[in-house]
């Protein structure tokens, strides 16, 4: 059962990083167009997350959940450590949730829309800075379980270079998810070369910030190289990731744009599984060289079996449905845009 | 101010204001699929447009909540580090079922917004019910949850360590029922006042008469329903806390002397120094009678609790008798209000029955308010009752104050827009639900 129970952590934080971060995305690349066009670019966005807008965000608290009830200590480690940072996070989802609903609800339609839309676009940018920057602490082994100088536990252990290259990162990756969702919603073909065009800059900006996360690391001595290519799983999905790469931009180039989608969400998973398959078990590593591992520090067994059962009786309910809002909603887009 | 107090200041804010938004996003879509089953069934559009606009609502609240609840999840750990480590693993099972509701939640709602022409007009309506039914659970075992920590089961605490953990006997611990009856019932009266308070108040004011009357009615008899349930599921949760917490009974109604044919003590300052309740009435063995069904059962007193594990009685005991004060108002309101739809329905229009039900808009919710403050207060000083002690779970971080700041201002101006933008939905109903006023035949289309 523990193994399903990591299986759903694992897929939990896969789907929010594809559909959450094309959430965010979205809002990223609001906030980089140009003013005369941001409102083309709000509607599509909107037609097309709209529906599945608050399912996308369960995710999270799917996943935050299994942390607290399945690995204990490690969810209390993390939110120690992390304190700061998950603040400005929560802030920023805060933030970006009320707004997203507030412009679209808001009855009379006035220059308040300006404050809603700031709001969001700013806050849909910081929310995944700092989700980075936690996932990023994760391996820069800075983190204590016994916290005693404010700067160097509470604050360096995630304000640095490192760290904030990782959420550079996934700033990046869910700006280049949204454009490349986006290029199918897209009515007309000049908005269609708009988001291919974006799709392009933000692929470009993945490719840079990728680059900082690897100088980054150099620099603190965090062996990211060797972790990756030490073992196969790395090496073929990295491997996979560029070669997709490659696919990626010739599609793009050639204007092709169906399987577009595809490809980019089989990229980010593939550097999802690179980087989580690294350390598995362990998910924490720690400033004594210690480490927080999914199979040492998870609840003891009955828990493990009852949260295992619940995810598995709730995924019947929840996958179906989820699948269906989906398809339903994407066959009628597909019948007013025809 | 202390980290500690920060940090309980910080976790009541939050809790306070989720609290709200939770509750009228659970038992609006309830007040919805009345109005419009209604409209399916009759035609009328005057109800499909009371739909529509409480779907705004609903949408807007449901967004609120939804936020303020991920801020919750998170902030348990933030604050209550050591409390999360050892009790997540026991009490954690309603919170994944409830992750599962909550996410059935948000898909059917995502199909009642966003498909309301594009699909079968009896599913979307299902879509709402299932909002709403699977609102009400996700508040079931959040409640559940927390009333765990007032009974907490489900494992036994040996030399300091939680062993034979049994997350299904933990989450039906002696006072989950209780609870959650209390607060679900408590849900539908508050929403219910505010809801019907809201629209006496337009009909008051002679806006859209026949719109502002009909979601009235709705409301009002939800309101009224749940007004005269509560008193009896006040009683089951009352003698639970007397079985289960003698101390929070103890303090809620301000016993600090053991007595057999214990008094029942309204208003009155109490003082603990002296033992003393100073300016109270006293109806001299009520108290026993109403915990104990005895009127001579002794009701254990501050005397006998040990100085350090008594709970604040100042706090508990107004909480608890504003509380109870708004519910019997409301009690009162919603026996005349059910008198006047069954047997004097000329009265329904009385302006002396609106200004009554604009008094009582906010009551509903400031017993809320209150009633979790009891249930909060009274258990202090301990975060699991008789096993943790709060100030032993609070985080290491320092700085909370700051951060306590922080939530506040955040929370104090979101609460602002949310009233704001209620404001401007009322102030539109005109123009986009109800043109009767004006009698222009413009086409009132939905926003999106």
């Amino acid at each position: 059962m523990l193994y399903v129970v990591i299986t759903f952590l694992w897929v939990s934080l896969w789907f929010y990083l594809l559909f959450g971060g094309a959430d965010f995305g979205a809002g990223i690349l609001e906030l980089f167009t140009r003013a005369h066009n941001k409102d083309r670019t709000r509607r599509t966005m909107y037609r097309a997350i709209g529906p599945i807008w608050e399912a996308n965000h369960m995710w999270l608290i799917i996943a935050i959940v299994i942390l607290f009830v399945g690995f204990p200590k490690i969810y209390a480690t993390m939110s120690t450590a992390m304190h700061i940072p998950l603040i400005i996070m929560l802030l920023g989802i805060i933030a970006r949730g009320t707004a997203f609903a507030f412009r679209h609800y808001d009855a009379v339609v006035d220059d308040m829309q300006q404050v809603y839309n700031r709001i969001f676009t700013w806050s849909s940018l910081i929310t995944p800075l700092f989700l980075g920057i936690i996932a990023g602490s994760t391996v820069t082994g800075k983190i204590t379980q016994q916290p005693k100088d404010f700067l160097e536990d509470y604050v360096f252990s995630w304000l640095n270079w490192f760290c904030v290259a990782v959420g550079c990162f996934t700033v990046a990756i869910a700006a280049f998810l949204a454009a490349v969702f986006l290029i199918g919603e897209a009515q007309g073909e000049k908005d269609k070369r708009r988001f291919i065009a974006k799709a392009k800059t933000a692929n470009i900006a993945a490719f840079i910030a990728g680059a900082l996360v690897f100088f980054a690391s150099l620099y603190q001595h965090i062996p990211l190289l060797d972790w990756i290519f030490a073992n196969p799983v790395g090496i073929i999905s990295i491997t996979a990731a560029s070669l997709s790469l490659i696919l990626l931009w010739y599609l793009l180039s050639k204007g092709k744009v169906k399987i577009l989608p595809v490809l980019a969400g089989f990229q980010v998973t593939m550097i999802l599984l690179s980087v989580t398959y690294i350390h598995f078990p362990k998910i924490v590593l720690l400033k004594d060289g210690g480490y927080l591992s999914l199979l040492e520090h998870e609840a003891t067994g009955k828990t493990i079996d009852a949260l295992g059962a619940a995810l598995l009786i709730g995924s019947l309910f929840i996958l179906p449905a989820l699948f269906y809002l989906l398809y339903s909603f994407r066959k009628s887009a597909n019948r007013t845009k025809a | 101010m202390d980290n500690f107090i920060a940090a309980r200041s910080q976790m009541a804010l939050s809790l306070g204001f989720h609290i709200i938004f939770s509750c009228i996003g659970m038992v609006m879509p309830f007040f919805m699929a009345v109005s419009h089953f209604i409209y399916l069934k009759t035609g009328n559009t005057l109800y499909k447009n009371i739909t529509r606009a409480w779907s705004k609502g609903v949408a807007i609240f449901f967004a609120t909540g939804a936020v303020s609840g991920t801020v919750l999840s998170f902030e348990l750990g933030l604050l209550w580090p050591a409390f999360m480590e050892k009790a997540g693993p026991i009490f954690g099972m309603p919170f994944s079922l409830e992750g599962t509701a909550f996410f059935i939640e948000a898909i059917a709602l995502g199909f009642y917004l966003y498909g309301w022409d594009k699909f079968n007009k009896w599913f979307v309506w299902a879509t709402g019910v299932v909002v709403g039914i699977s609102g009400l659970l996700s508040g079931i075992l959040v409640v559940a949850a927390n009333a765990w920590m007032n009974n907490p089961k489900g494992f036994d605490f040996i030399n300091g360590e939680y062993i034979n953990i049994d997350p299904i006997k933990a989450m039906f611990n002696d006072a989950w029922f209780s609870q959650a009856l209390h607060m679900c019932i408590a849900a539908f009266a508050a929403t219910g006042f505010a809801v019907a308070g809201v629209h006496a108040f337009m009909v008051y004011r002679k806006k859209n008469i026949r719109f502002h009357a009909a979601a009235f009615k709705i409301a009002a008899t939800f309101a009224a329903v749940a007004a005269i349930l509560q008193p009896l599921s006040g009683d089951i949760s009352a003698k639970n806390v007397a079985r289960l917490q003698p101390a929070k009974l103890a303090a809620m109604e301000a016993v600090l002397k053991t007595e057999a044919a214990a008094p029942l003590i309204i208003g009155g300052i109490p003082d603990t120094a002296t033992g003393q309740v100073n300016y109270a009435i006293r109806l001299p063995g009520l108290l026993s009678f109403m915990a104990y069904g005895d009127m001579h059962h002794p009701v254990k007193g501050y005397d006998q609790i040990p100085k350090e594990e008594q709970p604040p009685v100042m706090v508990t005991h107004f909480s608890f008798q504003i509380m109870v004060a708004l519910g019997i108002f409301m009690l009162l309101i919603a026996v005349l209000y059910l008198i006047i739809i069954l047997k004097k329905k000329s009265w329904q229009n009385k302006t002396w029955l609106l200004r009554l039900f604009m008094l009582a808009t906010p009551m509903g919710f400031i017993a809320v308010e209150a009633g979790w403050t009891v249930t909060e207060v009274g258990r202090q000083p301990w975060i699991i009752y008789g096993i943790m002690k709060t100030r032993d779970a609070v985080t290491p971080m320092p700085g909370i104050p700051y951060t306590f700041y922080l939530f506040t201002a955040v929370y104090i101006s979101l609460s602002a827009i949310v009233v704001f933008m209620l404001y401007r939905q009322i102030k539109m109903v005109g123009k986009l639900y109800d043109n009767s006023d004006n009698e222009a035949l413009t086409f009132s289309h939905d926003l999106h």
